[in-house]
């Protein structure tokens, strides 16, 4: 029991005692300041930049970052709808699999493209490996896509006022440059070593020990799954994602895959502590993620090592807890761990099936990405929690009655509006979806592979885990039908770019206003008190909004048992 | 907007020469030093090449059965039973597997069934059980292969690693390698 904790423990520190210097490190690549790397790499930025065209020294808006974003995210997604639907005849098939349908390519195109991966389909027979390749390339830019917008809202948050916030194409380039691929290519070396496979073969026919003849799928799967956990992208090589022998073949495995998941999100908060010169607002901030993720994991991981209730009436022994949907390897504890790590954050990538979890543990899955702020994905998790900040300092500023400000600079009506905006999209989007999708039972029953109250919960998941851009579902949804690939694709596109939009936007108008320098009458947001202020926001908005639709799922299936 | 959309172009082409081509021809190259050159770790056995980490079917009495598989372990695809946990269909399939496993191993107490053997994994491929899954099978095995149950227990305690982290596990095709290798001699 205790040796089983012992390795969700480890991972939590090795992340954070690798993620306080790498954020030190990222601060200063976004600051343009000189790293180790750079006699390596600054040859490869120019060349990057010169082929492109970028002055990389020129100052944007944010306005004109915003711009460019979107115009590079459309580009992306023709390519990948091209791919997608002809990837059957086109090269690097060596497993004759066929092109995707038009409702597929685009929900496949559009969930990689916002950094979900939602995956409608297997990878042993949904996509080519230049499909695979393709999903590679996109791990890798959406992950920077988040990351430099993030860094768009520190160079907003600096002291004095200002109209340019950086360039955009500057940090997206070096996010790659410097942070992704260095750290990827660790990370696969790690992997390849415990025997993680990296092929372009196709299939091998096998004939067991038992005499059963099988095919085994295999592929580049070295190269593909760093970044899909750096990136916090998720989507996995195989139907199975990291619960596969191939992608996850063991506990020090899945260790690295844990840490290399968590790393970017908790590096990002110090990032902005040390870019900032504010390292105690960033260690208010991860202490307020943390709280969060424990009040969440925590429980979580006591259910399913205490195991299914209706299997120790049968009279077996349960000692080993849930482990259906669980592989003997990670047992019960890191499998629950992780079930909450990765919704936590945006990775959506899973070792075990969340749709065999306890009800309650599922429902701890839900308002994981519900939240949606405690870490969150690569760039996209801050931008979340800053929100969040906004409306806590509006509320304090109202309980004292003062003018709200943050980091010197007046919250008013504008800024105010945006937050509301986007802090109300996400419960929109997810009950919307929901309700829709159980309004039109013709379109939806068939599609689901449990009923009663757990069935409303694979619906009420599939939206939940589209709306955070997570990826991760309740797997027994037969998702490849138009209604799911069309309706959550929708959803997608809405609740990636405008809170990406939202916040950037509510930062640079901050950066255009007058800097007041700290008085008596300012209010502190590096404290404790404003940490709770924030929490106390995050579970309103959380709680308040969603608690109706959980009773109808999770909780009335908790009370079936 | 012209000048945006052009250099879209360019920075996703010569970032896809980067992160696709380069890093893949990387870790391509890492591969080939890797064991096995990367082909994922394998194991031969009277002339059978078997991946040694991806799980096989194990369902004849005389080989220590391996865990059920919502895929019946072929690696062609792969995946759990998404079946909730108090779905009637689903339980009524764990019952069914408890009354089978109890059929085949009479002097078996039902109370000591270990979870992981009537439940299917997540991947469908687990190549492991729990040192008990193997244990309460001894009995069986024993009888049909005539060997003394003291030397089955030696041969499981052989085959767990007792890893520094996580749970203690057997890897169930190695474990009937060696259960055949012995049952030659």
């Amino acid at each position: 029991m205790t040796t089983e904790l012992l390795g969700p423990l480890m991972m939590f520190i090795i992340t954070l005692v690798v993620a306080v210097p790498l954020g030190k490190y990222m601060a200063k690549v976004y600051n343009n300041e000189p790293v180790f790397l750079d006699k390596l790499l600054n040859p490869i930025d120019r060349i990057i930049f010169k082929v492109s065209g970028i002055d990389s020294s020129k100052e944007q808006s944010w306005q004109q970052q915003m711009f460019a974003l979107l115009t590079i995210n459309l580009v992306w997604f023709i390519l990948g709808m091209f791919i997608f639907m002809n990837q059957g005849w086109l090269p690097l098939n060596p497993d004759h699999n066929p092109s995707q349908s038009a409702h597929l390519a685009f929900n496949t195109t559009i969930s990689f493209l916002v950094n979900c991966n939602l995956q409608h389909y297997s990878g042993e027979s949904g996509v080519s490996y230049l499909g695979q390749l393709y999903l590679m390339f996109l791990q890798f830019v959406t992950a920077a896509v988040g990351m430099a917008a993030a860094v768009t809202v520190f160079f907003a948050l600096r002291k004095g006022s200002f109209s340019t916030l950086g360039n955009y194409y500057n940090s997206f380039v070096k996010s790659i440059t410097r942070i992704l691929l260095p750290i990827s290519i660790v990370i696969a070396v790690i992997l390849l070593a415990n025997g993680m496979p990296m092929t372009f073969e196709g299939k091998n026919q096998m004939v067991s020990l038992q005499g059963d003849t099988t095919q085994i799928s295999t592929g580049p799967v070295a190269a593909f799954v760093p970044i899909k956990h750096l990136g916090t992208n998720g989507g996995g090589f195989f139907g199975a994602n990291s619960a596969h022998p191939f992608e996850n073949p063991n506990y020090m495995t899945n260790m690295v895959e844990m840490v290399s998941q968590l790393l970017i999100p908790f590096a990002m908060v110090f990032a902005l502590g040390y870019f900032l010169k504010k390292r105690k607002l960033a260690w208010m901030i991860f202490g307020v993620m943390t709280i969060g993720f424990l009040a969440l994991v925590i429980p979580t991981v006591l259910l399913e090592m205490n195991g299914n209730p209706q299997l120790l009436k049968m009279g077996i022994d349960n000692a080993l807890g849930a482990m259906e949907g669980k592989e003997v390897r990670f047992g019960s504890a890191a499998s629950a761990f992780w079930s909450i790590a990765t919704t936590v954050i945006s990775t959506g990538s899973v070792n075990s099936m969340h749709d065999s979890y306890m009800p309650l543990s599922g429902m701890n899955q839900m308002l994981a990405m519900m939240t949606n702020c405690f870490y969150g994905g690569c760039g996209v998790g801050i931008l979340n929690f800053f929100v969040f900040i906004i409306l806590a300092v509006f509320i304090s500023g109202l309980m004292v009655g003062r003018t709200p400000e943050f980091m010197g600079k007046k919250i008013e009506a504008r800024e105010m509006k945006i937050a509301m905006i986007i802090a109300l999209l996400h419960p929109f989007l997810i009950l919307v979806g929901t309700s829709l999708s159980a309004a039109l039972p013709d379109l939806t029953a068939v599609t689901l592979n449990n009923t009663g109250a757990h069935g409303l919960s694979e619906m009420l998941y599939e939206f939940t885990s589209s709306a955070a851009n997570n990826g991760s579902g309740f797997e027994g949804l037969g998702d490849n039908t138009p209604w799911w690939n069309i309706s959550t694709a929708v959803v997608l596109i809405l609740s990636r770019f405008l809170p990406i939009i939202g916040p950037v936007a509510i930062a640079g108008s901050l950066a255009s206003k007058k800097y007041i320098p700290k008085g008596s009458g300012t209010l502190k947001t590096d404290t404790g008190t404003f940490g709770l202020m924030v929490f106390a926001v995050i579970a309103l908005v959380a709680a308040l909004s969603f608690f109706p639709a959980l009773t109808l799922g999770p909780i009335a299936d908790y009370f079936s048992f | 907007m012209k000048a945006n959309i052009l250099i879209a172009f360019r920075l996703t082409f010569v970032v896809a020469l980067l992160c696709v081509g380069m890093y893949t021809l990387i870790v391509l190259g890492f591969a080939k030093m890797a064991p096995n050159k990367g082909k994922g770790f394998e194991l031969s056995q009277n002339g059978k090449t078997f991946y040694s980490n991806i799980g096989q079917s194990f369902t004849e009495d005389k080989y220590f059965y391996s865990r059920p598989s919502a895929v019946a372990y072929n690696a062609a695809g792969s995946g759990g039973s998404n079946k909730g946990p108090n779905n009637p269909e689903y339980l009524a399939s764990v019952q069914a597997r408890i009354d089978t496993f109890l059929a085949h191993n009479p002097e078996v107490n039902k109370s000591s069934i270990p979870v992981d053997l009537i439940t299917a994994s997540g991947s469908g491929l687990d190549p492991h059980i729990s040192v008990e899954a193997a244990k309460i099978q001894i009995k069986r095995i024993s009888a049909i292969r005539k060997i003394d149950e003291t030397l089955l227990l030696k041969l499981i305690e052989q085959q767990n690693g007792k890893p520094l982290f996580g749970p203690d596990k057997i890897n169930v095709l190695r474990l009937n390698i060696a259960l055949d290798s012995i049952s030659k001699n």
